[in-house]
């Protein structure tokens, strides 16, 4: 049996600690007011100095204006009583055909000058008005993006919360899929990982409840919580300010209750599959009969169905909805990728770790290579879908889709390239090598790497639509991975020592013990 | 220097394993084994040092990657950069996805070809070679281990005959 190692504990409970501190900074530093938000920005626009981003700019600008709005109106006012319109517009139109003819006619010249300080006053006068309207309307764009602005700012801690959260829930997912795998295809070589695997897939039953909370916060508005578009009220009341065409032709799918009793439904599916999965493999441990063995096959086939069609639509619901203007068909499968090489990482680090405890003495090098060429494997898997999904949009350019690339290339380029190059480029180049595979602290590296480029995937996937250019990871969003982080090491080295770690009871494990590459 | 060299038969893979060992044991030194079949770990048991061939196909396909992004780098932007259909044709970078399929199959392409290539001229195969097979029976079912005769001929034969060989022969090789 395995002993939780009380070290690992209190790292687990620092982690948590140290998470729920800065997840509440987080939500206690978001901008409650517009004041707040224009203090924000004008603290933002001080920081970058000269180099002004556009929104700064027209926030500065409008800043700048507030003082003399006054000024200029009365001027205004004041220069319309003393002239006609009429009088101000055939100025205008001498002034244009003096401009012109100039060069051309030198007589035109004196009258030019005769007129030049009478044009010139009008010409100010002219630029005085034009000035005025345009400034009404940047103080109304300004509160438009101060509110604009303010949304994303509120969302920036519980998009943090809500990506850290489907992440290391859906690494437990990963896990179990894997798993199910290994059942129905009857692998010879794994089932002297099964406890790791059903260890690392026992967080899913605290995520998911988590998740649930967080979705139900979400879906009731509590807090300042704006992260799906479509919940918004009014969306799809005609005449309503909120009002979305395209929106409102959704809502038969994106509706609040049916978005919540699918995401039971589903969340549901996999921990029950899950528990009876763990039942039947302990019993089988236990009572070596046969027949929980052909259970947990039936049970995985099953799960495997119903995995794959609950595991696409919960990407349309949980990540793909933030953008409810914006569909992509092999969403599902990208995403699947994404959180699949995730839980075999994760199945690797642990087994890593238990192995150099000396707690899986019948595990060797091979299952090391073999779950390292996985990583490997999926990550290569992982960038062809991201690949196809980004050159057919990118290639087509229809307005429609592509803006979702444009975004991300423009406010996120840094995460939307890096993670490439550490979910593809770096896994590549050091997981090809076969001896490389073999040693610990190489996979480990990789596996990290993988992790933070998976984790950086999905930010890349919810913040856009959330926070927009205002994302930064600061303390909201590293509190909350490592929240969930020290919950999650708590949770799966808790469930590993609930059951002695080598399953012997298993038809294959002669074969696994003995497996070698 | 006399040519002759013991030709010992087997006819099971288990039993030509278990010879292999006691005649790297001996330190008798083996030219060759033949075999209708790969046996799992005669190369471990021989040993033979690893295939380097992994290695070329590496470097095959950075070549392959590099001659398709020139390629297409001289052809659709440097040579004559037409606008084709709004696509940007001003530098590399910004038209790169469209050429990612056509570099991922040339790196392929040529980590593939190149070391089928490579392989071909390592173990000397190409059509019309002369088949350098000592005894027709290797390519059905039995083994046959090649071992070259230096000093004492009847102690080499009648060690092959105690490894459980069915058939010993010496045999002078030109």
């Amino acid at each position: 049996m395995y002993q939780f190692s009380s070290r690992l504990k209190s790292f687990s409970f620092a982690l948590m600690v140290l998470g729920i501190l800065g997840i509440g900074y987080g939500f206690w530093t978001a901008p409650k007011t517009n004041e707040d938000v224009e203090k924000i920005l004008k603290e933002q626009e001080a920081h970058h100095g000269g180099a002004h981003h556009d929104t700064h700019a027209a926030a500065s600008h409008s800043e700048a204006t507030h003082d003399e709005h006054a000024k200029v109106e009365e001027h205004a006012s004041h220069e319309a009583t003393t002239h006609e319109a009429e009088v101000v517009d055939t100025l205008k139109h001498e002034v244009a055909h003096v401009a012109v003819d100039t060069a051309s006619h030198a007589e035109v010249d004196s009258t030019a000058v005769v007129i030049a300080p009478v044009v010139a006053n009008h010409k100010s006068d002219i630029y005085v008005s034009k000035f005025h309207k345009e400034h009404v309307d940047h103080a109304a764009e300004h509160k438009e993006h101060v509110e604009h602005v303010k949304h994303q700012l509120q969302n920036k801690p519980w998009s943090a919360l809500y990506v850290a959260c489907i992440f290391f829930m859906l690494i437990a997912v990963g896990a179990l899929a894997f798993y199910a795998i290994q059942w129905v295809a009857q692998a010879g070589w794994s089932p002297m990982l099964f406890r790791v695997m059903e260890g690392v897939s026992s967080y899913l039953l605290p995520g998911s409840i988590i998740f649930i909370v967080i979705l139900l916060l979400t879906c009731f508005r509590v807090g300042d919580n704006h992260m799906f578009v479509w919940m918004a009220d009014g969306v799809a009341t005609k005449g309503h300010e909120n009002y979305d065409h395209i929106i409102a032709g959704k809502t038969g799918f994106l509706n609040i209750p049916f978005f919540l009793i699918r995401a039971v439904i589903f969340l549901f599916g996999w921990n029950l599959y899950r528990y009876v999965s763990r039942k039947n493999s302990i019993k089988l441990d236990q009572t070596r009969d046969m027949s929980f063995f052909r259970k947990n096959y039936n049970a995985a086939a099953l799960f495997l169905v119903f995995f794959i069609v609950s595991e696409s639509m919960m990407s349309w619901d949980w990540i793909m909805s933030v953008d409810p203007h914006w569909y992509s068909t092999l969403f599902g499968w990208y995403v699947f990728a994404s959180f699949f090489v995730s839980g075999i990482t994760v199945i690797t680090m642990t087994t890593i770790y238990l192995k150099n405890k000396g707690l899986l003495p019948e595990v060797n090098k091979s299952h090391l290579h073999d779950l390292a060429k996985f990583m490997f494997g999926i990550s290569v898997f992982w960038t062809y879908l991201w690949f196809s999904q980004f050159m057919l949009m990118w290639y087509s350019n229809i307005p429609e889709e592509v803006t979702y690339f444009v975004t991300r290339i423009e406010n996120y380029n840094l995460p939307f390239f890096g993670m490439v190059v550490m979910n593809f480029v770096f896994p590549i180049l050091i997981l090809i090598n076969a001896d490389f595979k073999r040693l610990s602290w190489v996979v480990v590296m990789a596996g990290i790497v993988i992790l933070a480029g998976h984790y950086v995937d999905f930010f890349n996937m919810i913040m856009p639509a959330t926070v927009g250019d205002q994302w930064f990871i600061g303390v909201s969003e590293i509190s909350s991975v490592l929240f969930f982080a020290g919950l999650f090491i708590f949770v799966v080295f808790t469930a590993l020592t609930k059951a002695p770690l080598a399953s012997d009871g298993n038809p294959y494990i002669e074969e696994s013990k003995h497996f070698h590459y | 220097m006399s040519n002759k060299v013991v030709h010992a038969i087997y006819n099971d893979d288990d039993v030509l394993l278990a010879a292999v060992h006691k005649t790297k044991a001996a330190h008798y030194h083996i030219e060759e084994i033949y075999t209708p079949f790969p046996v799992h770990g005669l190369d471990k048991a021989m040993g033979l040092a690893g295939t380097r061939l992994a290695i070329c196909a590496f470097l095959f396909g950075i070549t392959g990657l590099t001659i398709y992004s020139f390629m297409l780098k001289f052809i659709m932007i440097s040579d004559w950069p037409q606008d084709i259909g709004g696509k940007p044709s001003m530098a590399f970078y910004q038209n790169m996805p469209a050429f990612v399929p056509v570099m991922f199959e040339g790196t392929v392409f040529f980590a593939a070809h190149l070391m089928v290539i490579t392989f071909y001229m390592r173990s000397r195969l190409w059509p019309f070679k002369e088949a350098e097979n000592p005894d027709v029976r290797t390519t059905d079912d039995h083994f046959l281990m090649e071992v070259g005769v230096n000093g004492n001929e009847e102690e080499l034969v009648s060690f092959f005959k105690n490894t459980g060989a069915v058939e010993v022969k010496v045999i002078d090789k030109h």
